[in-house]
């Protein structure tokens, strides 16, 4: 049971990867892309874990409890908004290639290239 | 190649990959089982050293500052990507689509929809403003406030008026708050270099921690990130809102 | 592991599973919003109230409005391109 983070981490980036494998629309690539992201934030959030640790804010609890490590947060929260606008790019992209070509098809977007 | 032949070519190399995620993963501590130095050093000293108790924000602007400047920056340069994509081309005329903006002055969203976008204007900028100001005492700081505080203009364009929106978030001034918030939070480091020596070093004093005005410089770098952040998710959003709006065509307008 | 650890992961991977299943792209991103709680209470839960702050805002407002504007965009393009050349 204590590798069940690992496992769910693994098979969001597998499902994630099928998914933009497999689409036929540029749209639904991008927001399977989302969910191969939200698989490093799993993966990070449970190496930080400590057992019987607390939230790493100190305002009410003494300072020598226990707590988490506060280093992997750091990372995954700058991580989530940023994602978001990469995101906003890649849309972009798609609106724009939309206008051109008339289809928001990966593979009739490579047809008409010439 | 067809997608029959993609997608059992991505099959097998799924088998392939994830053996190796879990082989590698296996090799993990037990979940729980946390062996790092650094997050329990960081855990003792973190309130003693920096006058701050939330450590999350602490980390993020005083502490790994250096980190956090490389990120926004990358956040500001997707949304500039986003920009310059969607950017009027020059053999194309821009003039409001009518039948939009009939739409909207005469229909717009049911009452109820537009009362209570209303009543939630002032409580989300307030909001906005609180959780990023008390960065470094409770959960929050300017990433996750400067989102809350965009989504005020947002709700102005759901009470039912798209250049309402406009009038209240005018694209210059977003834009010029992005840039500022960007500007000043590369400020804050270069302030480091100049009064202390060290880039990002903390040199505004430490106070109680606990009180709005502890822990030095996160507080100014908390403000100029939330600037920045809410600027940067406005500019993104008007841009797809203009896509929509309003109507480029090519040639002759 | 707490049985809420467990609920709360057992969750992220059922919705996981259904973001990429989903068959259009309005219908994704709705699932994307509700996919974007189930990941808040799972940093929640993990003792990340800072990351769950982030996630619920970005992924619930932030990301869908995005998306929405996008496709709404693609849907007008191709009614001009279809009045344009019946």
């Amino acid at each position: 049971m204590s590798f069940l983070p690992y496992a769910i981490a693994a098979w969001l980036f597998l499902a994630g990867l099928y998914g933009i494998v497999s689409s036929r629309n540029l749209i639904r690539a991008i927001l399977s892309l989302t969910v191969v992201q939200s698989a490093t934030y799993v993966i990070l959030i449970a190496i930080g874990y400590t057992k019987g640790g607390q939230a790493p804010i100190f305002a009410d609890i003494p300072q020598t409890s226990k707590a988490v490590d506060p280093v992997v947060q750091v990372l995954v929260l700058t991580d989530v908004v940023i994602e978001a606008t990469v995101s906003a790019m890649l849309l972009a992209l798609a609106v724009q290639a939309h206008k051109r070509f008339g289809s928001l098809d990966p593979q009739k977007l490579r047809a008409l290239r010439d | 190649m067809s997608r029959t032949t993609r997608l059992a070519l991505f099959g097998v190399a799924a088998v392939g990959l994830g053996a190796v995620l879990v082989i590698g993963l296996a090799g993990l501590p037990a979940f729980g089982d946390y062996r790092g130095v650094y997050g329990h050093v960081l855990d003792g000293i973190g309130v003693t050293e920096r006058h701050a108790t939330d450590l999350v924000t602490a980390l993020n602007f005083d502490i790994r500052g250096f980190d956090t400047l490389g990120e926004e920056f990358i956040l500001f340069a997707s949304v500039l990507g986003v920009v310059l994509i969607l950017r009027q081309l020059r053999d194309e005329h821009q003039h409001p689509n009518q039948e939009e903006v009939d739409e909207h002055k005469f229909v717009g969203a049911s009452e109820a929809l537009r009362a209570l976008s209303l009543v939630l204007i002032p409580v989300l900028l307030a909001l906005g403003v609180y959780i990023v100001v008390h960065g470094q005492i409770t959960p929050g700081g300017g990433f996750q406030g400067g989102v809350i505080l965009a989504t005020g203009p947002l709700a102005v364009f759901l009470a039912g008026r798209y250049l309402r929106m406009r009038i209240v978030a005018p694209q210059v001034v977003v834009e010029i708050g992005d840039a500022i918030g960007a500007i000043g939070y590369g400020l804050v480091g270069l302030g480091g270099l100049v009064f202390v020596g060290v880039f990002f070093k903390n040199f505004l004093p430490l106070g109680i921690p606990g009180h709005l005005l502890s822990a030095g410089q996160i507080d100014v770098a908390s403000t100029a990130v939330g600037l920045e952040v809410s600027g940067a998710f406005l500019v993104a959003w008007s841009e797809f809102l203009d896509q929509t709006i309003l109507v480029r065509s090519r040639g002759e307008s | 592991m707490t049985v809420l650890q467990i609920a709360a992961l057992a969750a992220v991977a059922l919705l996981g599973g259904g973001v990429v299943a989903a068959s259009d792209p309005l219908r994704q991103t709705l699932m994307l919003s509700i996919y974007g709680l189930a990941l808040t209470m799972m940093f929640f839960v993990f003792q990340a109230p800072d990351v769950a702050l982030s996630e619920i805002v970005v992924s619930t407002v932030g990301l869908p409005v995005m998306i929405l504007l996008a496709l709404r965009k693609v849907r007008q393009q191709e009614r001009e391109r279809r009045e344009e050349d019946p």
